[in-house]
């Protein structure tokens, strides 16, 4: 096969970054504007919280998206799958904005655990002292598991997320040092190791994570499968915005090695976890639902006093739009068509967050989808494109050695 | 009378074969049909077989599921004798939605999936009791099989083809007599 050894190398040029600049700068600016005008919101019990909802909505949004990346690269190694080595540098790319990401969360739980938001019910002084005002006896009784031991979990979960999707870059980029052809691929055989154990490690932490992270916003309510639903959601999210840079990047000459049949894969991926998310949204609702439990039905009490336009436009979006598009082939294989289903697929995921956040923290003071949450998402989006296109920029777009590459650039289904 | 030979073109792995079809069909070879001990990617499209149809029909079955369950449910949760299970009365279909759905779904898996692979079976006759179509029993093992009908200067062509390609063997087997249609 002929590969193009001048576009090997991705070149972050000037559009992209002033495109990436601009999608910034807008944010900020709205990001600025929304502090001024929500402040004007005198409410009980409401301080900057739709703003602060929203920076934090954004920052969960693209870290859980690049973790997303991170959990499809291991996963792929895990599971020695060839189909995905010609796109691996792309869903690297997408896995390392996970440390900035993770920054900023962890920075904005600095500032809860300070008072400066309000996005953590359980975090308020006094919430689990009798004599205080703020006293809530629900939360006391769960207030264990939250305080120091919150804290060491999710401290736990930063160091090893990050070390894992470093690592698992760090031993690709060593590969590369190689001759192209040669027989060793000892890195690659680490690598294997190593995404086996993230899985582990994954499994495990991606549910309590959201658990911690997610679900406490709702200190009262509680749901096992609420674990899996971000998960999918995450999944589903890092699969669409893959696709898009794929597609993007062949439109601009790059990955021209990438065949039809892995953008076709792709697709396939966005269609079936569409239907995980869909599954795991509805299993968590028809149980609640049926139960008809005081203390679990609450969640989407809110949901539907407040939020129902947005609720059932979610729903829309993220299931009957890309099982009704994506289903047959042909779509699957215009590519036009399938950027356009995974644009509409990653704003709906988008809006997701945005249904699992704000009825916990803004609650019945929500007036809607407006130009706050737009600009919050563009400057997320723009901070995300830069860093995503920075990364790269550090490699060349073709892995050399890795025992499935020959078959990844013959792929056909 | 249009005389033409029964060739078997045996191969010893998918890459000779996938070589030998593409090169075959280059010159106007038509391949009647080939044989392999497991699924070869990209093998129906160089011979030139047109895509298969049973997703549609799969797409079908799969809509024949969902009316039969919501019909059944609705005869018998709705219609036949309401029930007021858990404070949730079934007086209209809509109503108690959340709760027919699982079934709604599960029916159309079942019916699309159990459909689609009565479909195939009957479309390639592959029906118990059936002798087999297999005319090279190796071809379930580890050999790869082309079976050509092609008239004695195409057979040349073909040979050459097959043998430039890495054809372990090309067996003649016997001869078939095609009427002119005009």
């Amino acid at each position: 096969m002929h590969i193009n050894k001048e576009k090997l190398q991705f070149v972050f040029d000037a559009k992209a970054k002033t495109f990436a600049y601009t999608l910034m700068g807008i944010g900020l600016v709205s990001i600025i504007a929304m502090f001024i005008v929500d402040g004007q919101h005198h409410a009980e019990h409401y301080h900057l919280n739709r703003a602060w909802a929203n920076v934090f909505s954004g920052a969960f949004f693209f870290t859980a998206l690049s973790l997303g990346a991170a959990f499809f690269l291991g996963m792929q190694y895990a599971a020695e799958a060839g189909w995905a080595t010609t796109i691996k540098r792309v869903i690297e790319a997408t896995s390392l904005y996970l440390p900035y990401g993770l920054s900023i969360l962890f920075l904005l739980f600095i500032l809860g655990q300070l008072h400066i938001h309000h996005i953590y019910h359980w975090m308020a002084e006094g919430i689990a002292d009798p004599s205080s005002p703020n006293y809530d006896p629900v939360i006391a009784g769960k207030i264990g598991y939250f305080g120091w031991f919150w804290w060491l979990r999710t401290i736990l979960y930063i160091v090893l997320w990050t070390w894992f999707t470093l690592q698992l870059r760090k031993n690709s980029l060593e590969a590369d040092k190689y001759e192209l052809g040669g027989d060793n691929h000892a890195y690659h055989w680490k690598n294997v190791k190593l995404g086996a154990w993230f899985m582990v490690v994954f499994a495990v932490t991606s549910s309590t994570s959201a658990w911690d992270w997610i679900m406490s916003i709702d200190t009262h309510w509680y749901s096992t499968l609420f674990g899996w639903y971000t998960f999918s959601g995450l999944w589903i999210s890092a699969i669409s915005f893959m696709t898009l840079l794929i597609i993007w990047l062949r439109k601009n000459g790059y990955l021209e090695f990438v065949t039809e049949s892995t953008i076709h894969d792709m697709g396939k991926w966005m269609f079936a976890i569409s239907f995980l998310w869909t599954y795991m949204y509805f299993s968590q609702f028809m149980l609640i639902w049926y139960a008809d439990i005081p203390e679990e039905v609450t969640y989407f009490q809110i949901r539907w006093e407040s939020y129902k336009s947005l609720m059932w436009f979610v729903l829309f979006i993220n299931f009957a739009f890309p099982m009704v598009l994506l289903m047959s082939r042909d779509s699957k294989r215009n590519f036009n068509f399938l950027a356009f289903v995974g644009t509409i697929v990653f704003i709906g995921h988008y809006l997701d967050v945005i249904m699992m956040v704000m009825p916990g923290t803004v609650g019945k003071h929500w007036t809607g989808i407006s130009w706050m949450e737009v600009g919050t998402f563009l400057f997320y989006l723009g901070l995300f494109i830069f860093v995503v296109l920075k990364n790269l920029e550090k490699a060349p777009l073709l892995v050399r050695n890795h025992p499935f590459l020959e078959e990844s650039l013959h792929l056909h289904t | 009378m249009l005389k033409k030979n029964k060739i078997h073109v045996i191969f010893g792995d998918e890459e000779p074969l996938m070589n030998a079809v593409l090169e075959l069909r280059k010159a106007g070879i038509r391949i009647k049909d080939a044989f392999t001990p497991f699924p070869v990617h990209g093998l129906d499209a160089a011979m030139g077989i047109p895509r298969t149809r049973i997703a549609i029909a799969s797409f079908l079955f799969g809509i024949t599921g969902t009316s039969l369950a919501t019909l059944m449910m609705w005869y018998m949760m709705i219609y036949d004798w309401p029930n007021d299970i858990g404070g949730k009365p079934n007086w209209a279909y809509y109503y108690n939605m959340p709760a027919f759905i699982p079934i709604t779904f599960e029916s159309t898996v079942f019916c699309a999936a159990h459909l689609m692979v009565l479909t195939y079976l009957l479309s390639s006759w592959l029906l118990p009791g059936v002798p087999p179509k297999n005319p090279d029993p190796r071809t379930t093992d580890d050999k790869f099989m082309l079976y050509l009908e092609l008239t004695d200067e195409q057979s040349k062509l073909a040979e050459d083809i097959a043998k430039k390609n890495g054809a372990e063997e090309v067996n003649y087997k016997g001869e078939i007599y095609i009427e002119p249609k005009y």
